[in-house]
């Protein structure tokens, strides 16, 4: 099937962005898990969970192709929409201050300190254990939490838009891989990356995906067809400017 | 049972946090669905209406939110 670059791009772009923050916040988890219960279980889980995560997006991906186009917009769209405009309005109150910012160094000490409470008093090395379930079970639960929205944005973004499944879990396999090449450089959470801007970016980006798949569902006719992508963008970010500029005057 | 609500209760909060917020949203694009392509406008002013009122949605959503601090 050809790919349509005017919507490629975009989905990829999204795709990428908004894996990057779920797996930013999964590996300070990851992290975490491994400085205190050991690397194998820590990746051990977070394997598990991706090897699931994969599967979900093999099945569903092509199953929704036989679904007619006009019902999986509708409701592919309309997720988007409750998605992208949680994330975004959540990044408004965020950057104006209502609600605090999310801090992955709190996050990675938080996790530390309680999975050393968890530690068995007769702790032995890593080499001499078996398989630590509460790693394991850690590494896996914060994997599929994030990785489910991966999968979620990665479906909607490529299956409404049919041929763009590839190029959006490309988007996203980037997004791991760097995640993944950060986290053994760095061996600390991420926590320099500008969070909230990627999620008030990513936020538009869905939110004008999503309303442009519902209009398309309902049979609406978009001036400037494709084009009108740019315009939804746009909209939106107007939209979000205004709003975090209402929610500072409020506060 | 406590394994499936949780997957569930995580699930849901992929989509809602608010649910005056999201529930905002679904009335809205159902409304657009059964109205919309009814109504007798040029066609291209149509898609724009449903855009319209996801933008007042989300400033709405917003100052709602930032009013209850």
């Amino acid at each position: 099937m050809a790919i349509d670059w005017a919507h490629a791009v975009p989905s990829i772009l999204a795709a990428f962005l908004a894996s990057l923050v779920e797996f930013i916040e999964a590996l300070t988890i990851v992290l975490a898990v491994g400085a205190v219960r050991g690397w194998r279980g820590a990746l051990g889980g977070s394997g598990l969970a991706l090897l699931v995560l994969l599967a979900l997006v093999a099945v569903l991906g092509p199953a929704l192709v036989r679904i007619p186009l006009d019902l999986v917009q509708l409701g592919l769209g309309t997720l988007l929409l409750m998605f992208g405009m949680r994330w975004l309005r959540k990044a408004v109150l965020r950057a104006a201050g209502v609600i605090p910012l999310h801090d992955e160094a709190a996050a990675y000490a938080k996790t530390t300190a309680a999975l050393r409470g968890g530690l068995a008093p007769s702790w032995r090395p890593e080499w001499a254990r078996g398989w630590d379930r509460v790693a394991v079970a850690t590494s896996f639960k914060i994997t599929m939490i994030e990785g489910i929205e991966v999968v979620f944005i990665v479906i909607a973004v490529g299956a409404a838009g049919r041929g763009l499944l590839v190029p959006a879990s490309l988007g996203a396999l980037a997004a791991l891989l760097l995640v993944v090449a950060l986290g053994l450089v760095l061996h600390k959470p991420v926590a320099t990356v500008p969070e909230n801007t990627l999620k008030f970016v990513v936020g538009v980006l869905l939110c004008a995906f999503g309303t442009f798949w519902v209009g398309e569902g309902i049979g609406l006719a978009w001036p400037g067809a494709d084009w009108s992508l740019l315009l939804l963008n746009g909209g939106f970010l107007a939209a979000a400017l205004v709003s975090l500029k209402q929610c500072r005057v409020t506060r | 049972m406590s394994l499936l609500r949780t997957i569930w209760d995580e699930l849901l909060s992929v989509f809602v946090d608010d649910a005056r917020f999201a529930g905002a949203i679904v009335v809205w694009l159902a409304a657009c669905w059964l109205v919309l392509p009814r109504l007798p406008l040029p066609a291209p002013l149509l898609p724009l209406i449903l855009f319209a009122g996801l933008l007042a949605i989300l400033i709405e959503g917003a100052r709602h939110r930032a009013r209850r601090g």
